[in-house]
């Protein structure tokens, strides 16, 4: 009998493969004494070689499928096995205290974990602790004699299914073998659906069971647009599915044609739309798929992914990669989002009460100058290589706008006075996530030279709704008048100073959003590059006159959220 | 026994890439190498051993070799720590 199991829609498409179950197995063991020493080092010797041995075709595999760069936590796995010190500790705890070597292993290596979790002032060593972790996962799984989920050695085409996917998970996956996945949690902005959308891999997140229902080898339909999956299909099930993937495969093919066209709409306005990038690496994609910008190319990768603060150099050809890549289309850095759930090991920021309106972004940027004219130092270098421009995350008042702009242009000064080349016009703008800024958007658009509207924190504190929460993930209404009310504000405020309005949120690429959007005169839409094509196909269709009424009707008669989705479906027919 | 002196003036002291480096040089030769910090001892062959003596700046460390090459042994890691910016 097939089964259905329901979940979040994390990107579109549709797959049919046997199911690969990333799920750990059991682990637990029952600590005993022993009485022959030298037989259990013995025994964890042979289970340490077949890690080794494990570990070095996981290695090749890797390195051969994915890159040197993913494979080379297997080297430092190998090395922590070939360690004398660790190795030593164990053997002579087994043999002192007579112990099975499976609680030595975990004694000595919870040791070393411990030491090295509490050097919370160096990232690199904290993240040695994840490996010695995983280095122990591996030999305790040969000790017990049970096998542990390998997905660098997938070779064939599987469904992945999992209680979430971790970004070294992710690392793992083989593009050409993995069909799709379908994890227990998460949410459409967590990290295993965005890397879905990335890889253009159908998925579905937050099924709550998936891993409880699914066994491994079973067959699974991954239905991505809607979010369903189906276990143990009949024929009949999987040939409706086929055709049902063939029509998507058709449509994205009509939308591919799209790639270099301008978007334009049914009554002949242009909109741009651009890519929210994470990494200078993104472009590609963004390029892919049709990008006419990049609206938001987040900084923080380069803060988060690195063991001490960035280096200029080091920024300056992160900045310079992505603006070249783009060939001269705009790329909107945003300066350094730290903060909130955002966190730096060796940065370490007070704890608060509340992350998310304490000490973050711009705030820290104007406390710590150190960082920060390091950061626009590295941006302006870059600028003679493309078209770039810079905005501020988190700006609540003017004085902040201001402020900040004025390091900008001392950093500026400085860098031409010694004869560095820097691009003349730089656009230099801000988010716009705050409510208390969105009200003032007016004076803020005297200079600003532009706004980019963050959706997902706009709505957060317009509605005093954490939107990690799931008891009041009811509030994360972006259809509702309040938020398209601030929305409007922003947009006419910076269109009578002649200046312009990005999104940069989940709602910018959002097909119920994006026809009130063009109808409130929104200039640029940047959302992640798979929705380009999708959103400007959509564009075609509609006409930005009828829009401005269905605008106005949503914004000023509108009650609920409800009837705005109504609307857009009347007026979108 | 051959027995040398260090002070480490690296501002990150003895950590991730440097100790990597260390580890090797030592790992060349057949002698019982150790580090010294504030009293204890660590295998100099151990990277777990070496990062975990959380060596820092202005440290001063004893590495001390024992076996048929330590002459040999003592002269690669003072070049190690002078070509890492480790020690002078």
């Amino acid at each position: 009998m097939t089964k259905m199991l329901k979940g979040i829609a994390a990107s579109d498409g549709i797959a049919a493969a046997k199911a690969y179950m990333l799920v750990q197995p059991d682990l637990s063991f029952s600590e005993a004494s022993i009485d022959d020493p030298e037989a259990e080092v013995k025994r964890l010797e042979k289970a340490v070689s077949a890690a080794k041995d494990e570990l070095k075709i996981i290695k090749e595999k890797a390195a051969a499928n994915l890159g040197a760069e993913e494979a080379e936590v297997f080297e430092a796995h190998l090395t922590i096995l070939s360690d004398p010190e660790l190795m030593g500790n164990i053997n002579n705890k087994i043999r002192d205290e007579k112990v099975n070597a499976e609680k030595a292993l975990k004694d000595v290596t919870d040791t070393f974990i411990a030491m090295f979790e509490g050097m919370t002032d160096n990232a690199y060593m904290q993240e040695r602790a994840g490996d010695i972790r995983d280095v122990t996962k591996r030999v305790l799984s040969h000790l017990l004699g049970v096998t542990l989920p390998n997905p660098a050695l997938i070779d064939e085409e599987v469904v992945i299914v999992a209680h979430d996917l971790t970004p070294s998970d992710t690392a793992q996956l083989d593009r050409k073998y993995v069909k799709g996945f379908i994890t227990d949690i998460g949410g459409r902005t967590s990290h295993s659906a965005i890397m879905s959308r990335t890889l253009e891999i159908p998925a579905i997140v937050g099924s709550g069971s998936a891993t409880t229902t699914i066994s491994e080898g079973q067959t699974v339909i991954i239905d991505g647009i809607e979010g369903n999956a189906l276990v143990d299909p009949s024929s009949d099930e999987l040939k409706s599915y086929a055709e049902k993937a063939d029509a998507f495969a058709k449509q994205k093919a009509e939308w591919k044609e799209l790639k270099d066209a301008k978007t334009t709409t049914a009554d002949g306005k242009n909109f741009t739309l651009g890519a929210n990038i994470g990494t200078p690496k993104d472009v590609e994609g963004a390029n892919d798929n049709g990008a006419e910008a990049v609206g938001l190319f987040r900084s923080e990768f380069l803060y988060m992914d690195a063991s001490e603060l960035p280096s200029e150099d080091d920024q300056f050809e992160a900045y310079k990669q992505a603006v070249e890549g783009m060939n001269g289309k705009q790329v909107v850095v945003r300066t350094m989002d730290i903060g909130g759930d955002k966190e730096l090991p060796y940065l370490p920021l007070p704890e608060e009460m509340n992350p998310f309106l304490g000490y973050r972004a711009i705030r820290i940027s104007l406390d710590r100058q150190d960082i920060f004219r390091t950061q626009l130092r590295a941006l302006l270098r870059a600028s003679n290589y493309g078209t770039l421009a810079i905005m501020f995350p988190m700006i609540a008042t003017v004085k902040e706008f201001k402020e900040a702009k004025a390091i900008f242009e001392e950093e500026k000064e400085k860098l031409i006075k010694k004869g560095v080349s820097v691009a003349n016009d730089i656009e230099v703008g801000m988010m716009m996530e705050i409510p208390a800024a969105a009200m003032i958007a007016d004076k803020l658009a005297k200079y600003s030279d532009f706004f980019s509207i963050g959706t997902n924190d706009l709505i957060q504190y317009s509605m005093a709704a954490d939107r990690g929460n799931e008891r009041v993930s009811y509030l994360y209404q972006p259809y509702n008048p309040s938020i398209l009310r601030l929305v409007k504000n922003i947009i006419d405020s910076s269109h009578r100073e002649g200046k312009w309005t990005g999104m940069c949120g989940e709602m910018a690429g959002d097909q119920i959003a994006v026809p009130i959007l063009a109808g409130l005169g929104l200039d640029e839409f940047s959302m992640s590059a798979t929705s380009i094509l999708k959103t400007r196909s959509l564009m075609k269709k509609i006409d930005t006159t009828k829009m401005q009424e269905l605008a106005e009707k949503a914004v000023n008669d509108c009650e609920t959220t409800e009837e705005v989705i109504e609307l857009v479906k009347q007026y979108t027919k | 026994m051959e027995k040398k002196e260090f002070h480490i003036i690296a501002e990150t002291g003895i950590h991730a890439r440097p100790a990597t480096l260390l580890v090797q040089a030592a790992s060349k030769y057949n002698a019982d190498i150790t580090l010294t910090y504030k009293d204890k001892s660590v295998n100099l062959k151990s990277i777990m051993g070496v990062m975990s003596l959380g060596v820092g700046q202005n440290a001063d460390v004893t590495i001390a070799a024992d076996g048929a090459d330590e002459a040999d042994a003592i002269a690669a890691i003072g070049d190690a720590m002078k070509k890492e910016g480790l020690a002078e």
